[in-house]
C-alpha cells in the first residue's frame, strides 16, 4: 500500500525530492482512514446492538412478534409489530401521496416557471420548511390541524363514506390517520422538492431549447425535456421522503392517539406507528418493554435502510449513466 | 410574409392550466410554514419573559402558571456543542479521506455509499442505539452527554456530505503549487486546502447544528426529564429544549400548553439563528471567492 503511493507522490513529473514520508504523515493519512471506518463502524454498532439489546425481549415474548396486534410487554410480555408497522406504512403512504405531486409542482415551479431573480430565495423559503423542529409541527397539529379537518373530514365520510378509506361510523375527524399523514407530508415536501429541482434544473438544455423552437409551449417542453430526464430522480426523491416519513417520530407522537389495531379508516380517530410507539411508551417501559421497544426500532432500521439503500442505488446509477453520457 | 402561427387554444389552455397548478403547489407549499409560524410567534408571545428564560420547572406544580426553560436551553446547547465536539472531527476527517486519500477506491465507495444511507437512518433509531449501547449495555446514566453521542450520530454524515463537497471546490492548482515546494500532503491539506474551505465548512457545520438542535426522539431516549437545572452533562438526566416542548404539550392544562408554545418559539428563535449565522458566513465569503 505505502510503496503504491510512493510510486505516485514521488513520480519524476511533480520533480520532487525523495518523498518526504514522516510519521505526522503517516499518522494523518491513517487518522483520515480509521475516522471512514469508525462511520462504518457505527452503522454496524447499531445493528449489532439494536439485535443484542432485543433478543432478551423477543425470547420473553409469549407471542407471535410479527403478528401479534397488542402491546403489552411490560404486564402480559405479550407484544407483536403487526399494528404498529401497518400503521407506520399507512401514513407513510398517505403522506407520500399528498407531499410527492405538490413537491413535483413546487420543484417544476422553482426551477422552470419563477422569475429568475426570485427563483434562489423562494427555494430557500421551501428549505425552510425542513428546519422547522418536529416536534412544532406535532403542537401545530394539533392545535391547529386536528380541529381544522374536522368539517372537511366529516364531509368526505358523509359524502364517499362507500369508499373503504372513507368509511368509519361514530366519531370521525380528530386525531387520525389523515392528520397525521398531512403532518408528515409536510415535513418530506422539502426533501422531495429539493431533490427534484436538482435532476430538473440538469436537464439538458439543449432539449428544452429545440422542444421550444419547435413551437411547443412551456408545459409541452417540460412533458417532453424535462419530465422524462427526471423521472429517476423523483422517483428516488419520493423513496428517500418514505425513509424520512416512516422515520418520523415525535409529531405523529403527538398526533396519533396510540390505538392498537389494522384497520383502513383514516377519518376516524386511531393510528400509531413503530416510532411514534417508542416515543410514547418508552415512560412507563421495564426492562422487558425497553427491550420490546429496541426490537421494534430494529424492524424500522432494516424498514428504512433498505428503502434508503434502494434510493441511493437508483441515484448513483443515475449519476453513473450521466457521466457515460456527457 | 409568413406569420408565426398561432398556438391553438386548446394547447394554451392546457399550459395556461398547468401554470396555475404549479403555482398553486407553490402556494400549498407554502401555507403551513407561514401557519406554523404565525401560530407559534403569536403563542409563543404570551409567555416569552424574562422569567421563562431564566428559571427552571423546579417546585412548580402541575397546574401552576410561571417556570421557564432556563434548564433546558442550558441542556440543548450543552447537548449540542458536545455533539459537534464529537462529530465535527470524525465528520472532517472522513470527508477529508473521501477527497484527498480515497482515490475512488472500494473502501472509500463504500463509505461515500453508507454515508449517504446514514443520512436517512430515523433520529429514535439513533436514540435506541445510544440507549440499547451506553445506558443498557455498558450500564451508564442516562445523561446529556448520552443525547449528545445520538446528536452526533445524526450530524455526522451531514457534515461529512458538505465538507466533501467544500474540499472539492478547493483548485487542485493550489495543492500542486503546494506540492511543488515540496510540503508534504497532510501539511498541504492542514495549511492551505482546509484554511481555503474553511468558511464553507463551518457554514456546513452550523447547518448540521440547526438541524440536530431540534431533534427530539433520541433525547427523550437517553437524556430524560427532569425539571431542575442540571448544568452538569456528564452526570444525572438533562433536559433539552425539544423535549421540553414534547414534555408541555402532552400535559393536559392550559398553562403548561402556554408554556410549550414559547418553548416552541425559543427552539425556533435558536434554530433560525443557527441558520442565519451560516447562510451570513457563506455570504460574507462569496464575494472573496469571485462569484
Amino acid at each position: 500500500m505505502a510503496t503504491k503511493v510512493e510510486v505516485r507522490e514521488g513520480g519524476p513529473a511533480t520533480g520532487r525530492p525523495a518523498p518526504r514520508r514522516t510519521s505526522s504523515e503517516g499518522l494523518f493519512r491513517w487518522l483520515s482512514t480509521g475516522s471512514g471506518i469508525v462511520l462504518l463502524g457505527i452503522m454496524a454498532a447499531i445493528a449489532v446492538f439494536l439485535v443484542s439489546e432485543a433478543v432478551p425481549a423477543l425470547r420473553a415474548n409469549k407471542s407471535n412478534f410479527f403478528t401479534e396486534l397488542t402491546w403489552d410487554p411490560n404486564g402480559g410480555q405479550v407484544f407483536g409489530i403487526a399494528a404498529l408497522a401497518f400503521g407506520t406504512v399507512l401514513s407513510s403512504a398517505i403522506a407520500l401521496v399528498i407531499a410527492t405531486p405538490v413537491a413535483v409542482g413546487v420543484a417544476l415551479f422553482i426551477s422552470h416557471y419563477a422569475p429568475r431573480r426570485l427563483a434562489a430565495p423562494l427555494g430557500y423559503l421551501i428549505d425552510l420548511l425542513a428546519a422547522v423542529p418536529s416536534v412544532i409541527y406535532g403542537l401545530w397539529g394539533v392545535a391547529f390541524l386536528v380541529p381544522l379537518l374536522k368539517t372537511p373530514s366529516e364531509w368526505l365520510n358523509s359524502t364517499f363514506g362507500w369508499f373503504p378509506l372513507f368509511a368509519g361510523e361514530g366519531a370521525i375527524g380528530g386525531k387520525t390517520m389523515l392528520a397525521g399523514g398531512i403532518v408528515l407530508a409536510i415535513m418530506i415536501l422539502p426533501i422531495i422538492a429539493a431533490i427534484s429541482r436538482e435532476v430538473f434544473l440538469q436537464a439538458p438544455k439543449m432539449n428544452e431549447e429545440a422542444a421550444l423552437a419547435l413551437g411547443a409551449t412551456r408545459w409541452e417542453m417540460i412533458r417532453m425535456a424535462v419530465l422524462p430526464f427526471g423521472r429517476p430522480g423523483v422517483i428516488s426523491a419520493a423513496m428517500l421522503g418514505l425513509g424520512r416519513a416512516m422515520g418520523e417520530t415525535i409529531a405523529v407522537a403527538l398526533i396519533f392517539p396510540a390505538t392498537f389495531g389494522i384497520s383502513f379508516q383514516i377519518l376516524t380517530p386511531q393510528g400509531n406507528s413503530i416510532a411514534a410507539n417508542i416515543a410514547n411508551g418508552f415512560g412507563e417501559a421495564g426492562d422487558i418493554g425497553r427491550g420490546a421497544l429496541i426490537a421494534s426500532g430494529l424492524v424500522l432500521f432494516v424498514i428504512t435502510l433498505l428503502v434508503n439503500m434502494a434510493a441511493r442505488m437508483i441515484i448513483n446509477r443515475r449519476k453513473e449513466f450521466m457521466k457515460a453520457g456527457t | 410574409m409568413t406569420t408565426i402561427q398561432h398556438i391553438s387554444t386548446g394547447r394554451r389552455v392546457k399550459d395556461r392550466m398547468v401554470q396555475g397548478l404549479v403555482y398553486l403547489a407553490f402556494a400549498l407549499a407554502v401555507v403551513p410554514l407561514v401557519s406554523v409560524l404565525w401560530l407559534v410567534i403569536s403563542n409563543g408571545l404570551a409567555r416569552f419573559d424574562m422569567e421563562f428564560l431564566t428559571h427552571s420547572m423546579r417546585n412548580i406544580g402541575a397546574r401552576d402558571a410561571g417556570g421557564g426553560a432556563y434548564h433546558a436551553i442550558i441542556g440543548t446547547l450543552e447537548q449540542v456543542l458536545l455533539a459537534s465536539v464529537i462529530s465535527v472531527p470524525i465528520g472532517l476527517l472522513t470527508a477529508i479521506y473521501l477527497v484527498e486519500y480515497g482515490n475512488g477506491g472500494r473502501l472509500s465507495r463504500a463509505i461515500s455509499f453508507f454515508v449517504d444511507v446514514m443520512t436517512g437512518i430515523p433520529s429514535v433509531v439513533a436514540g435506541l442505539f445510544v440507549l440499547a449501547f451506553w445506558i443498557l449495555f455498558l450500564g451508564m446514566p442516562y445523561s446529556g452527554f448520552a443525547g449528545a453521542m445520538a446528536l452526533s450520530i445524526l450530524m455526522m454524515p451531514t457534515v461529512v456530505r458538505s465538507a466533501e463537497e467544500m474540499l472539492r471546490l478547493v483548485p487542485a492548482d493550489l495543492r500542486e503549487a503546494s506540492y511543488a515546494l515540496g510540503v508534504p500532503k497532510w501539511r498541504t491539506i492542514v495549511k492551505v486546502v482546509l484554511p481555503t474551505a474553511l468558511t464553507g465548512i463551518i457554514t456546513g457545520v452550523m447547518l448540521a447544528v440547526a438541524r440536530v438542535a431540534g431533534e427530539t426522539a433520541p433525547l427523550l431516549l437517553t437524556v430524560f426529564f427532569t425539571d431542575s437545572i442540571n448544568n452538569d452533562p456528564f452526570n444525572g438526566p438533562q433536559m433539552g429544549l425539544p423535549l421540553f416542548v414534547f414534555d408541555q404539550a402532552a400535559r393536559p392544562n392550559d398553562t403548561a400548553i402556554d408554556r410549550a408554545w414559547t418553548g416552541a418559539l425559543t427552539l425556533i428563535l435558536i434554530v433560525m439563528l443557527f441558520n442565519l449565522v451560516a447562510r451570513l458566513i457563506a455570504w460574507w465569503r462569496s464575494p472573496a471567492r469571485g462569484r
